[in-house]
């Protein structure tokens, strides 16, 4: 990583132009050309220090739902348990974390009604309880990750 | 719904699935996409314009994969802060440049009191303990408890899928 990809990395994480040549408009803010900053997008993919490159989608906004999930399970259960949880496709993140609320997940479905039908369903195959905190507000600030 | 606006909901839901896996690498990436689509790149860009107004997309561009940044340790930091105050503490935590996302949740009495979250990244665990400590301070006696959670296991994970 030289400066130039550091250069894309800390002022690409947004806005993007949605034009005829976006790449030319942007290569001119960051004072390179366009066929430059496609090839240093590609290779940053390539590499895995980038894991994307286009719109991000705003999932609630898009008519969709999302609720992170957590659930206390018991160490003598716990890879059975994975393994039940993320047979279901809602099922997007699921990670391990240092608690005695053990397991959290984000769950996206299309509609309201899908997510609650999910969690009952996810209840009902692991005969675990599951903690549900959808978002009631966000203080989101849009971290763009430095380098 | 109008026989218009049902199609362009039905527009805006192929473009969301055209561009799931992101954008094409190509000097004119929406003469692409519209081409790919069977519209004009103008009616494109409009709906593009559209969904970014309203906050149906949040940005377009490059998304680094922070491990490889070098903030391998991400902690979720989770206080238990008056209702009342939440508004005025979310913002004050969201603002923290160590912050990514900050949410208020619901508490689930007994077993979970805290009602905001913060995500914290730092280069290691110490660090992140160390700015989850500043929040703390920067919160004072507002925060009644808190805790971080690390995670220690990715066991699953695809992406959100959306719109299909």
């Amino acid at each position: 990583m030289d400066e130039l990809d550091r250069r894309i990395i800390n002022n690409l994480q947004g806005g993007f132009p949605v034009c005829e040549r976006p790449f030319r408009e942007a290569a001119q803010r960051l004072d390179t050309t366009e066929s430059e900053l496609i090839t240093r997008i590609r290779c940053m993919l390539d590499d895995g220090l980038l894991t994307r490159f286009g719109p991000l989608y705003h999932a609630e906004n898009m008519g969709g739902a999302l609720s992170l999930c957590a659930m206390k399970v018991p160490a003598e259960r716990f890879d059975k348990v994975t393994e039940q949880v993320n047979s279901f496709p809602e099922v997007a993140h699921n990670y391990q974390r240092d608690h005695e609320m053990n397991m959290w997940f984000v769950l996206a479905t299309e509609t309201p009604e899908q997510l609650d039908e999910c969690l009952r369903e996810i209840e009902k195959t692991t005969g675990i309880p599951v903690f549900n905190l959808p978002k009631k507000e966000e203080f989101y600030v849009g971290l763009f990750f430095k380098v | 719904m109008s026989k218009d606006a049902e199609d362009l909901a039905q527009l805006d839901r192929r473009i969301v699935m055209a561009t799931q896996a992101g954008l094409p690498l190509d000097a004119r990436p929406y003469n692409w996409l519209a081409s790919e689509l069977g519209v004009e790149r103008d009616l494109l860009v409009e709906r593009l314009r559209v969904m970014l107004d309203e906050g149906r997309i949040r940005r377009i561009g490059v998304v680094p994969n922070h491990y490889r940044l070098g903030y391998s340790a991400n902690g979720m930091s989770v206080w238990d802060v008056p209702d009342e105050d939440i508004q005025t503490i979310g913002k004050q935590v969201g603002e923290l440049e160590i912050v990514s996302h900050c949410y208020h949740r619901p508490r689930h009495l007994p077993d979970w009191p805290y009602n905001l979250f913060a995500m914290v990244h730092g280069h290691s665990q110490e660090e992140v303990r160390g700015k989850v400590e500043q929040i703390a301070q920067l919160l004072g006696d507002k925060a009644r408890q808190h805790d971080v959670l690390f995670s220690t296991r990715i066991l699953k994970k695809t992406g959100l899928r959306i719109g299909g």
